[in-house]
């Protein structure tokens, strides 16, 4: 399995990885909001906890159906799936995989596009806790995403319409614990359902993958 | 010992039967290669054999673990280069050797190019030196010669001869001759499922195989 997550990050970090991609991504969105909506604080800063955490969502999505289209297409799926590490696990190492390549850089990246969209500095830190909370479970509900739309070809769109819906009550809470720090509130309870959400997908959502593999497989 | 033994298996392809009521046995130290003609259920049999699909029918007995599959697509990462591919093989599967499956298939000079660099037949060899390295006895090969030139044929036969006198065995559906004069063969023709007349009821659960 540290095999797996080990090449997966050598891959995402070579020529044609696609590492980074995500941040531009985060970037473009987070600079071009002031020119849509108007560079002013009463205009940015009621909408940037909303503004940031869509932007984080749709840069994780922009990479998802990387998770395993490449692993299928040159057969290492195949190969994987008669070794001995089981499925499930395969599922899991891949999703952090990708939570390291494109959640963890958006984490580090989002105070500095906060600032961009006039973020108070008192909610930075809630910014960062809710980000690193909620992005796994984006990367790992991708994979799950992923899983299903694996063979298809053009498959990204429907990827992102089975996904987005999925992301919504971690959007819901992620941007709650920003905007509750922002105003000076207390964001435990919106912190504590976010942790629950995330949990429960990591414990659950690596056994439906490997189900939508093994179909997609035969 | 016999590290496979298949009963009566029935395998589908895209919800169709291909082949029914085909029985046999691999004992280690042995070959079997399967024939027949193109679209009749090799590659779908194997792949049942491999674990990648379930059989509609019959039984297949062997061990946990004991499947290494290579079929058309190599596994290859372009980026990596071509010890770095076999390293990572190696370590999933717990295996080793990577430097003698390299010298096997004579890839030693080509070790450190990356992977994207290498000709067709030139990654064949390195899907084939993968076999080595994950140390497991039955050998499942679909068309392993696809692209060899016929030197690297007769390596790879000395190959598979090495690994049956180590108590391996090896089942491949391949067109071409190995120079496996001690293989048995298996012709597939006969065993052609009947379209409309299933042998038994088909179940309830087929309609989602």
């Amino acid at each position: 399995m540290l095999a797996l997550l080990r090449r997966d990050l050598v891959l995402a970090v070579r020529a044609g990885g696609g590492f980074g991609l995500a941040v531009a991504f985060f970037l473009i969105i987070s600079a071009l909001v002031p020119f849509g909506v108007g560079p002013g604080v009463a205009a940015l800063r009621p909408i940037a906890a909303g503004i940031l955490w869509l932007g984080a969502l749709l840069s994780c999505l922009l990479s998802l159906d990387r998770i395993f289209a490449l692993d299928h297409e040159d057969g290492s799926l195949d190969l994987l799936a008669t070794a001995p590490v089981p499925l499930e696990g395969a599922v899991a190492v891949k999703a952090l995989a990708h939570w390291i390549t494109t959640g963890l850089p958006l984490v580090a990246a989002s105070p500095l596009f906060g600032i961009l969209l006039h973020l108070p500095g008192q909610a930075m830190p809630w910014l960062i806790i809710s980000l690193l909370i909620g992005t796994p479970a984006l990367s790992m509900l991708g994979a799950f995403g992923a899983a299903i739309t694996m063979g298809l070809r053009r498959g990204g769109l429907l990827l992102s319409l089975l996904v987005l819906p999925l992301y919504i009550p971690t959007l819901i809470f992620g941007t709650e614990i920003v905007r509750r720090g922002a105003d000076g509130g207390d964001p435990g309870t919106p912190i504590l359902f976010l942790a629950g959400i995330t949990l429960a997908v990591l414990a659950l959502v690596p056994f439906a993958a490997a189900a939508a593999l093994r179909i997609n497989l035969r | 010992m016999n590290l496979l033994s298949v009963h009566d298996l029935a395998v589908s392809r895209g919800g169709l039967r291909a082949v029914e009521g085909v029985s046999f046995t691999l004992a280690a130290g042995r070959a079997l290669i399967l024939r027949g003609p193109n679209g009749i259920g090799k590659t779908t049999l194997l792949r049942t054999i491999a674990g990648l699909q379930p059989a509609v029918g019959g039984r297949i007995d062997l061990a946990e673990d004991a499947v290494a599959y290579a079929a058309h697509a190599d596994g290859l990462k372009g980026q990596l280069s071509v010890a770095e591919n076999l390293r990572f093989w190696a370590r999933v599967f717990g295996g080793g050797g990577t430097r003698d499956a390299l010298e096997a298939m004579n890839l030693k000079a080509l070790a450190e190019r990356p992977a994207a660099a290498l000709s067709a037949g030139q990654k064949r060899r390195l899907g084939l030196a993968r076999l080595l390295v994950t140390g497991r006895p039955l050998w499942v090969l679909d068309e392993p010669t696809v692209s060899l030139d016929s030197a690297s044929v007769e390596r790879f036969g000395a190959v598979i001869r090495a690994h049956l006198a180590t108590g391996g065995a090896a089942l491949m559906a391949s067109h071409t001759d190995l120079g496996l004069n001690e293989a048995r063969e298996l012709d597939l023709t006969p065993f052609r499922a009947r379209p409309g007349s299933p042998r038994r009821p088909a179940s309830f659960n087929e309609a989602f195989a």
